[in-house]
């Protein structure tokens, strides 16, 4: 609606004033009204009975397509001009529009229903004192509301009290994000006190101010003022409309937003609308047909005007001219007549069925088994049916590394405890042991509570903590303390940890297996069976996890009475707060770190200390104040936690192993033989990241070089870019040549590819790409490493992922796909050409922005050499056929306009013209563009190569559309002037009438309709019985549809209409008729033939080459042997994990434990992302590493 | 070739391992598991024809091997039928008719005549057929071939007394409806052909010239009728409407035969049926075969006499008479054998062409490694 009041100038919707605050009193409706809030209804309908009609229509014809051909009817009725009849245009046009119309009509139609159905949901209202039920519609802001177990959430509500104790409630966001898992909300314990009582509830009169309405799902500022206190409120008070209330007996909640208002109707519909690149350059096209189409209704409109001028004025005799028109304005009337018969030139139904041929490849990317994957019952997923072809000319790769290249499982591998290593398995001789399946496993059967799943392999460990070694003993102590996992024990004995990471996973896990089992834990305890004996620990503090601090770190009292601190982190931050005394153990620390590294694990440092008790108090009531003040606070923590980090002890370190995804390496290879390009964007650190690029084979010991940027200021990064570009090729200029894509617009710069010789790599940090994303430095670092043929980014944070995507978008004219599983990935994929999210264990919200969904990283190889592949040929040879039937059959015109004094005739009947699109040449270009492929899905698998024409626009470009004109130009030259001789002078073979007009046209159109038949024959290359039968049933139609329009019956009913009479039947009897349209199709087929057999003779592609060889092999290929171990470079490097959300440590220690499911994946990131993503924007130089919140 | 649909064991890819250990390895109703259908995966049996030496060059051949004998068949039937034509147009002094067209009008009340001698070299056997043509006349012009109501052609009365707008100028003439109405019917050829044998002793003999048959039956019978079905009494059918504002006549006097009368005279329904382009004949009478022994036409001189009423003049028009015989492929056309003969000897040209490129590039192109 808003779009025609804008249309029309006339926003009568008075323009509310932008909300600044949000204010609000309980219980208040008067005061709430005021402010003309939103009240609870939704309408995510856009019509209703009486506007679906003038609204739809009005939508339709904002189309071009669809508004061209308006003006093309309001054309025809004017009499001067009508060179067609109305119905040419209305057939099409009404069929166009009603099924846009029907297809609208229905999803309106549900969304309507669905409307209906949310809008009339009952929920219990506080209403002057006493609890109705009511409609979901008639809530209104400032009500009080009470929700019972499974039930949604009406409207966005702060959480008053709830049936559990310390006022918490459960929730399960499916609705929201699709993260399947509950969430845990705690009201204030002002409010908490007033539970159910419904006297207590109705007087309260708190006032509410907060920000106004937003789509930030995570984010949540404002106050409480209730008797003269004020409470501050965050995202942890609100339950959001869309999510179910669980595990809850009921809460009372104050309405805050409703209806559209709410959070999560604000982020409903914002989806930005990709376009491939075929649709840029049909519009492009689309232009240039209107220029064309311009330019010979110009030359026609002339040639009339010289016909007037020098015949028709003499011809008057016979056709008299009508009134007031003369040779100029004949001409002029001309023209516009034949922007009516040429209007062919812009189809009407290539729209539609550029369309239906996506839908069509969406559905087998839906319906493919070799991408479904049966561990979790994931079929790939189409979410966006308008891209489809753009996966066949994919040219750059960007992907996530955790959770998209790696399994995102953890498995605790090795250990370093005082100075010793463990995990490895060596046989009598002292030598090292590659583990395998079938390497003996540590027995864990002395531990009843071990977990069974758990593998360890080195058996001096277990000797180790049966010695009772203290650093040992100490080690997996604080493995089963120092974390904030939950444990969850449904009968004696069968433990089950919900880890937030699943790094904290693993360990716990370990630690569990060798005998520190963590058993339970309350706000305040935790309980672990130590070797044997339950032992609970009061836990005093939990100094938690953040981006800055990378590290953990808990204070303890053992039941004995004995304080400890005991931490875990990145190895470079603890070190720093290590004891003096430990130096020595680092060193070999370090060495087993750089070990662990070297084998693509991820490792963490522990270090414990005790701690003096007066000491700890006094420290204790500080941190209680830091903690409560609302100023400073987290800065304040932070000092606090740092004092009290220091002189750790060393224990030792972890290492886990990450490990990848099936297959991945493969993949990795198969695209990069595609001449794809793999950048891994990640936010683990250079090492681990440089790790998996090894292990990916991404980054390969035969490569020529890998540069490793890593510079702190502009100056250096680009010193290091520019040293690695001359080391690649010297003779590179330092000015960039930079093409102007377009003449029109300035501002798209394109970087030409420059091509080096060998092989090189590109890692380059987060610091360092801060830089060198800069304006000045972008075009350097994009020059660089598109001479790479690996490029690894390594702590990026989200908008940087985005960023680099940009960048490449900018100065490359290349189609670029983002790949990833979770939340940080979500602006890389919204940023990229095509966005694929992986459904894996993560939430859901990369999927959710995707616009392909899968489940394992190695389908992307199927999804772009099998699909993309065919559905960019497919809609390659859709687009050239159907240019090419459409401009044969309008180019006859043209020729035809010579002869018949310019004056607008048709050469076809207009019946003909009517359908020749919508019917006769429908169905077999569509069965063309729905089952050809060249070579089946393996031989496409098997040789990447075939993919490059798409990265190289071959199949459809401009010149290729040139193409399309030339032989339009040559096919409809035959199809008017074979004819045209053959008929000249002759008769029937009863010496009666045949080269008269009607015949002529007949002749002529069926000519054109075998040859375009032909064509497509001839462009087929997988002939099923489907193609087969849309071919033929289409010619069968023809002559079905053509002998009822010219038979007697239709002519007695519609004589206006069907002037075609007898045509076919006097004319097609004909043998020389026969012979005519024998000899014009074979004169339009045989030059093509010819041309195409010659190019595979003289210049085969690898098309060609492909197809031959299968053609030659008629047996199925050998099972391709892919399952090659890849070696692993075991060079030096330290690695870092851990994998948090911050604010963990608050909700164990305030006792926010859930009673049973699992535990809430953290939500914390995305609003660390965005607000450090403003902040970069701000102060590109104040870099601030980030961790990968999908870890 | 059909494709062979390779083994369903393999749909997993390659990595049958996590196929067999996942959920779906048992039968499970709930599984999001795609079909294992042809058309879903894209394994339609199919026939996958590619442009090889095998396939085109024999096609080359084979084309150019059916043209040629098509082509030299057709040249050679073109060239046995026998064709006269005579240009009466009177454009030159010397012409015979140039008096009547430089004289023409339409006002003219007097008709002018002319006589045109020829002689045949050949005689026309069979039946012979006697066309008229104009040229330079734009019988396809788009407001001409409109410019006619078919309703009332077909006899309709209510288009009788009420033409289509279509037909104007020529709908109507002093307020009485013009039948028939437009353009085309009003620009009827109205010229008079007689044909005379003139004996070596100089006697002229009339021949017989037929005028029925000359038209489609589908003309004839459907598309043009009469208003009032079965009255044959026109004048009587046509009245309340006025002849078109060229002809000398009402449409209802155009013969005296009531078969032939009318609407559903044949020399207006073939001039009723716009020619495609605008040099064009139609045909005008049928000189009937006589008997076995004597030729239709034989070789000898002829006149042909001319009621000169149609001026063609004015806008460098010409018209011709035409004398034809027909064959099975229609009248007298070269080009189509003449094509036949070219397409297939280039058809074959191209052949030898292509097969010596095959033999000298082909080879090595196929049979080269696709490089990895």
């Amino acid at each position: 609606m808003d779009s025609v009041m804008s249309f029309f100038g006339l926003d009568c919707t008075k323009k509310k004033e932008k909300e600044e605050e949000r204010h609000l009193r309980a219980n208040d409706r008067e005061l709430n009204l005021s402010y003309k809030y939103a009240t609870n209804a939704i309408k995510t309908s856009k019509y209703n009975l009486f506007t679906f009609l003038p609204l739809n229509l009005f939508e339709q014809f904002q189309r071009i397509a669809n508004a061209y051909f308006l003006f093309l009817l309001i054309l025809q009725v004017i009499p001067a001009i009508s060179s067609l009849s109305w119905f040419t245009t209305v057939v099409p046009l009404v069929l166009v529009l009603l099924v846009t119309a029907v297809k609208d009509a229905s999803d309106d139609f549900n969304r309507r229903k669905t409307d209906r159905q949310v809008n009339n949901r009952r929920v219990s209202v506080l209403v002057s004192g006493e609890l109705r039920s009511e409609k979901w519609m008639d809530v209104q802001v400032g009500d009080i509301i009470k929700l019972e177990n499974n039930k949604f959430v009406a409207a966005d509500l702060l959480l008053l009290s709830s049936s559990e104790p310390l006022n918490l409630v459960y929730i399960e966001t499916a609705e929201l994000d699709g993260e399947t898992n509950l969430k845990v909300k705690q009201a204030l314990t002002v409010t908490g006190e007033m539970g159910d009582c419904i006297e207590k509830l109705a007087a309260f009169n708190g006032e509410v101010h907060c920000e106004p309405p937003n789509n930030r799902l995570d984010k949540f500022t404002g106050t409480l003022t209730f008797r003269d206190q004020k409470y501050a409120l965050d995202n942890e008070r609100i339950l959001l409309r869309g999510c179910t209330l669980r595990n809850t007996e009921w809460c009372f909640g104050l309405v805050i937003f409703a209806g559209p208002e709410t959070k999560l109707m604000q982020n409903c519909g914002k989806t930005t609308f990709k376009r491939t690149s075929i649709d840029h350059l049909m519009n492009v096209l689309v232009l240039f047909i209107f220029g064309f189409l311009a330019f010979m209704c110009t030359v026609l409109a002339i040639g009339n005007g010289i016909w007037e001028f020098q015949e028709g004025s003499v011809f008057t005799a016979f056709l008299p001219r009508p009134d007031g028109v003369d040779a100029s304005f004949s001409a002029f009337l001309t023209f516009w007549s034949y922007v009516i018969i040429l209007n062919t030139v812009v189809p009407i139904s290539l729209y539609v069925s550029v369309e239906i041929i996506r839908l069509g490849n969406s559905f087998y990317i839906d319906w493919d088994r070799k991408m479904y994957y049966p561990r979790s019952d994931t079929p790939a997923e189409a979410r966006t049916t308008t891209l489809n072809e753009e996966l066949g000319q994919i040219k750059y790769v960007f992907s996530d590394k955790t959770g998209t290249l790696t399994q995102n499982i953890m498995t605790f591998n090795k250990c370093s405890i005082s100075g010793k290593s463990y995990g490895d398995v060596f046989n009598f001789a002292g030598q090292r042991l590659e583990i395998t399946e079938k390497t003996e496993k540590v027995d864990f059967s002395y531990n009843p509570l071990a977990d069974p799943k758990f593998s360890f392999h080195d058996h001096s460990l277990v000797e180790a903590v049966k010695l009772e070694a203290p650093e040992v003993h100490n080690f997996f102590r604080l493995l089963a303390l120092c974390h904030t996992v939950m444990a969850e024990e449904k009968e004696e004995g069968n433990l089950l940890y919900q880890a937030q990471s699943p790094d904290e996973g693993a360990l716990v896990t370990a630690a569990r297996n060798f005998g520190f089992v963590f058993r339970s834990r309350t706000p305040e305890t935790i309980t672990i069976v130590e070797m044997g004996v339950q032992k609970s620990y009061e836990l005093l503090a939990i100094l938690d996890f953040n981006n800055v601090r990378k590290r953990m770190s808990v204070i303890v009292q053992s039941p004995e009475g004995k304080l400890s601190l005991y931490c875990k982190g990145a190895d470079t931050i603890v070190y720093e707060r290590l004891h003096p005394s430990c130096s020595k153990l680092m060193d070999v620390t370090t060495e087993h770190l750089n070990e662990f590294a070297g084998e693509g694990l991820r490792t963490l440092v522990l270090a414990h200390k005790n701690l003096d008790e007066d000491y700890f108090r006094e420290w204790s009531t500080r941190h209680h104040m830091a903690s409560t003040t609302l100023e400073d606070r987290e800065e304040r923590l932070d000092e606090l936690y740092e004092e009290i980090e220091k002189d750790l002890l060393l224990l030792g370190a972890t290492a886990i192993e990450d490990k990848l995804q099936d297959g991945v390496p493969q993949t990795i290879e198969q695209l990069s033989k595609a001449n794809i390009k793999i950048w891994v964007l990640t936010g683990d650190k250079q090492e681990t990241a440089e790790n998996i690029g090894y292990s990916c084979n991404m980054l390969r010991e035969e490569m020529t070089d890998v540069f490793i940027i890593s510079a702190d200021t502009p100056q250096e990064v680009h010193e290091e870019l520019r040293n690695a570009r001359k080391k690649m090729k010297p003779e590179s200029e330092d000015e960039p040549t930079i093409i102007q894509r377009g003449i029109l617009d300035k501002k798209s710069k394109m970087l030409p590819d420059e091509t080096v010789d060998g092989e090189y790599g590109l890692v380059i940090n987060g610091h360092s790409l801060a830089y060198a994303l800069d304006k000045s430095l972008e075009q350097e670092l994009l020059r660089t490493a598109c001479m790479c043929k690996t490029v690894i980014c390594c702590r990026v944070t989200p908008l940087q992922k985005a960023q680099v995507v940009e960048l490449v978008k900018k100065y490359k004219q290349a189609v670029t796909l983002a790949i990833g599983d979770g939340a940080n990935d979500v602006s890389m994929i919204k940023a990229a050409h095509i966005g694929v999210g992986i459904s894996g264990q993560e939430g859901m919200q990369a999927v959710l922005s995707s616009d392909f969904s899968f489940a394992q990283f190695r389908y992307l190889q199927r999804l772009l050499l099998v699909h993309g592949r065919w559905s960019y040929l497919r809609m390659c040879k859709f687009l050239r056929y159907f240019f090419y039937k459409n401009f044969t059959f309008t180019f006859v015109h043209f020729w035809y306009a010579f002869f018949c004094g310019f004056s607008a005739q048709t050469v076809y009947d207009e019946w003909f013209i009517t359908v020749y699109n919508l019917v006769y040449t429908a169905l077999p270009v569509l069965g063309m563009s729905l089952f050809d492929q060249d070579v089946n899905d393996r031989w496409s698998v098997q040789f990447p190569q075939l993919y490059s024409p798409g990265q190289l626009n071959k199949y459809f470009s401009k010149t290729a559309f040139f193409k399309c004109v030339l032989h339009s130009c040559y096919s409809s030259l035959v199809l008017f002037f074979i004819p045209y001789a053959a008929m000249y002078d002759t008769v029937r073979d009863d010496g009666r009438d045949i080269a008269d007009y009607q015949s002529f046209a007949l002749l002529a159109q069926t000519c054109l309709l075998i040859t375009v038949c032909v064509q497509l024959g001839l462009d087929t290359s997988y002939w099923t019985a489907v193609n087969q039968f849309f071919l033929w049933g289409s010619l069968a139609v023809y002559f079905a549809i053509t002998f009822t329009m010219y038979s007697n019956g239709m002519y007695l009913i519609f004589t206006a209409s069907f002037p075609f009479i007898g045509t076919a039947r006097n004319s097609l009897n004909q043998p020389n008729v026969w012979l005519t349209i024998l000899l014009t199709s074979i004169l339009c087929v045989l030059p093509v033939v010819a041309y195409r057999f010659l190019l595979i003779q003289l210049c085969p592609t690898i098309n060609d080459k492909v197809r031959f060889k299968v053609r030659q092999a008629k047996v199925a290929l050998p099972p391709p042997s892919f399952r090659t171990r890849l070696r692993r470079r075991s060079s030096r490097r330290s690695g870092y994990a851990f994998s948090h959300a911050q604010g963990y440590g608050d909700l164990v220690t305030s006792g926010k434990y859930l009673q049973r499911g699992a535990i809430s994946r953290g939500r914390g990131f995305s609003s660390s992302i965005q607000q450090r993503s403003g902040a970069l924007q701000e102060m590109p130089q104040m870099y601030r590493a980030v961790k990968d919140a999908s870890q | 070739m059909m494709a062979s649909s390779y083994n369903a064991k393999e749909e997993d890819g390659h990595h049958s391992v996590s196929a067999a250990s996942g959920p779906s390895a048992g039968p499970s109703a709930k599984s999001k598991k795609p079909d294992n259908t042809a058309f879903k995966q894209q394994r339609l049996p199919a026939w996958q024809p590619i442009l090889t030496a095998g396939t085109v060059l024999p096609a080359f051949f084979i084309i150019g091997l059916i043209f040629i004998p098509i082509g030299i068949g057709l040249f050679v039937t073109s060239n046995n039928i026998r064709e006269f034509e005579v240009d009466y147009t009177g454009v030159d002094a010397s012409s015979p008719c140039f008096t009547c067209s430089q004289t023409y009008s339409w006002n003219s009340s007097i008709p002018c005549k002319c006589a045109v001698s020829f002689s045949l070299e050949q005689p026309f056997e069979s039946n012979v057929f006697m066309y008229y043509g104009l040229s330079n006349f734009y019988q396809n012009h788009r407001r001409y071939v409109k410019s006619r109501d078919d309703s009332q052609l077909n006899g309709d009365k209510a288009s009788l007394r009420n033409p289509s707008k279509e037909c104007e100028p020529y709908r109507s003439h002093d307020n009485k409806p013009i039948a028939p109405c437009g353009a085309i019917a009003n620009s009827l050829f109205n010229d008079t052909l007689e044909l005379f044998y003139i004996d070596p002793n100089g006697t002229r003999t009339q021949i017989p010239l037929v005028k029925k048959g000359i038209a489609w039956w589908t003309d004839k019978h459907v598309k043009f009728r009469n208003p009032g079905g079965n009255n044959f009494n026109l004048t009587v059918v046509f009245q309340g409407t006025t002849k078109p504002v060229n002809w000398r006549k009402y449409v209802y006097e155009l013969d005296t035969d009531p078969e032939n009368n009318g609407f559903v005279n044949e020399d207006f329904i073939v001039w009723m049926r716009t020619a495609a382009l605008p040099t064009f004949r139609k045909l005008y009478r049928i000189i009937q075969k006589k008997s076995n022994m004597t030729p239709t036409l034989p070789r000898g001189n002829y006149t042909l006499d001319v009621t000169y009423n149609y001026p063609v003049r004015s806008f460098e028009g010409r018209k011709r008479m035409i004398l034809s015989t027909i064959s099975w492929m229609g009248g007298k056309n070269p080009f189509l054998g003449i094509a036949y003969i070219t397409v297939g000897s280039v058809c074959f040209f191209l052949g030898v062409v292509l097969l010596i490129i095959h033999h000298k590039y082909g080879n090595r192109n196929n049979s080269a490694d696709i490089p990895n």
